[in-house]
């Protein structure tokens, strides 16, 4: 059976769709990239879907799922490359991906979900801070 | 005595062509400004001379008969001309009629002392130009449908321009109403221009628009989520102060969109979420 390789880039795994989904694949993709958040501790999932041509509803929430599985993991996800059809053809669906952050290609998805984790390092070393002057 | 219409009317086909240009000339909506007496004159005699060369004893009384076929090409071809230079439908069928007048009038001069002949030739010469003047009427109507078709299409690419305002900044004033249709072209157009030149940030300028309804805020909503599908930002820019009545009074939830009331204001955001600084260059003072 065919698989969408998962690619770790530091923090990040990073998902490129080359071939056009079918449900029984995107199922397999959603769980194994959710086992692959939780082995790596990735801090964001980066989608690539600029050679998706063609979605349904099907598709559509299970990108969905994908995101708000990996947000409750301590994952941003973010997808990029959507092509003008597809946009509309889930805005038309009425799936408007609310949970998930969309960017123009993997360069830019890359500088959001990095900004996003060092902001989450940031925050964190802020907090030890203040626990060290309460001590 | 049994007359040979076609060979009675061969045999006068320069008096037809004078009487059927005198006919047109003389008319009253003759239209100087579209069509030259010369243009009158070869349209006419190219008509009359195909008619007159098709036209037999037999197939007088068949008007679809494959005969004609020459005669009615150059008649829709005639239309269509007239169609696209702006003759008024009556003006194209007085055309027409003017050379069913121009024959029967012939016919009346040349059977004269035979009535009933000269009846039944009035008939079929009837019939004849009948049909062709029904055909005249199709091609005439699908002429300008297809100028209204090709205005249409016009309207709508003209109305949807996507304007690169700056770099990585769209910009797309809408003017007028927006239907399901021209929304589906706006937002084709945005995305496939974001596509293009990667830009982050889109500004939906809807001063242009004189009302908004449900059905158009909808539209807008739907524009605005498809764009951040895409990985860009849309901004709503140019809200009037009674457009933001009546949409807090519809009820309508723009609250997850970024609203601005002018094209500069969403300008200046955009600058700002793009790192980007307009500066004022201190003018250096005479010494």
């Amino acid at each position: 059976m065919e698989r969408i390789p998962i690619l770790k880039m530091g923090q990040v795994l990073l998902v490129t769709i080359q071939i056009d989904l079918y449900d029984r694949l995107a199922l397999s993709l959603e769980s194994d990239l959710v086992q692959m958040v939780k082995k790596t501790s990735a801090k964001g999932v980066l989608i690539d879907i600029s050679a998706v041509s063609i979605v349904d509803s099907f598709l559509g929430r299970i990108f969905g799922n994908i995101a708000s599985m990996c947000k409750i993991l301590d994952a941003e996800t973010v997808v990029v490359g959507m092509q003008p059809a597809v946009a509309i053809t889930l805005i038309e669906l009425g799936l408007p991906l609310t949970g998930v952050h969309t960017a123009l290609d993997v360069e830019k998805g890359m500088i959001l979900l990095n900004s996003n984790i060092e902001t989450d390092v940031d925050t964190t070393d802020d907090l030890n801070e203040d626990d060290n002057y309460a001590f | 005595m049994v007359y040979d219409i076609s060979k009675l009317l061969q045999k006068k086909k320069k008096s037809i062509i004078e009487l059927w240009i005198k006919n047109q000339l003389s008319e009253a909506g003759l239209r100087e400004d579209l069509i030259s007496n010369e243009e009158i004159r070869q349209q006419s005699e190219e008509l009359v001379d195909s008619l007159v060369n098709n036209l037999t004893q037999e197939n007088i009384t068949e008007v679809n008969s494959p005969d004609f076929d020459d005669v009615k090409d150059i008649l829709s071809g005639i239309s269509i001309t007239r169609a696209r230079q702006g003759f008024s439908p009556r003006e194209t069928g007085a055309f027409i009629f003017g050379l069913k007048n121009a024959l029967l009038e012939l016919l009346q001069q040349e059977i004269k002392d035979d009535k009933e002949s000269l009846y039944e030739a009035t008939i079929k010469i009837n019939r004849l130009l009948d049909s062709f003047s029904i055909v005249t009427f199709e091609t005439f109507i699908k002429g300008r449908e297809e100028v209204i078709i090709r205005q249409t299409d016009e309207i709508t690419e003209i109305s949807t321009p996507v304007i690169r305002v700056w770099d990585g900044i769209l910009a797309l004033p809408i003017i007028g109403t927006l239907d399901s249709a021209r929304t589906q072209v706006v937002m084709e157009n945005l995305l496939q221009e974001i596509v293009e030149t990667g830009s982050s940030i889109a500004i939906l300028d809807i001063s242009g628009v004189p009302a908004v309804d449900s059905l158009i805020a909808q539209h807008l909503i739907k524009t605005v989520s498809a764009t951040r599908l895409m990985g860009a930002e849309c901004i709503i820019s140019g809200i009037r102060p009674e457009i933001a009545q009546t949409i807090v009074h519809l009820g309508i939830d723009l609250s997850n969109i970024i609203t601005k009331s002018t094209l500069a204001s969403a300008l200046k955001f955009s600058f700002q979420s793009l790192k980007l600084e307009v500066k004022r260059i201190p003018v250096k003072t005479a010494q």
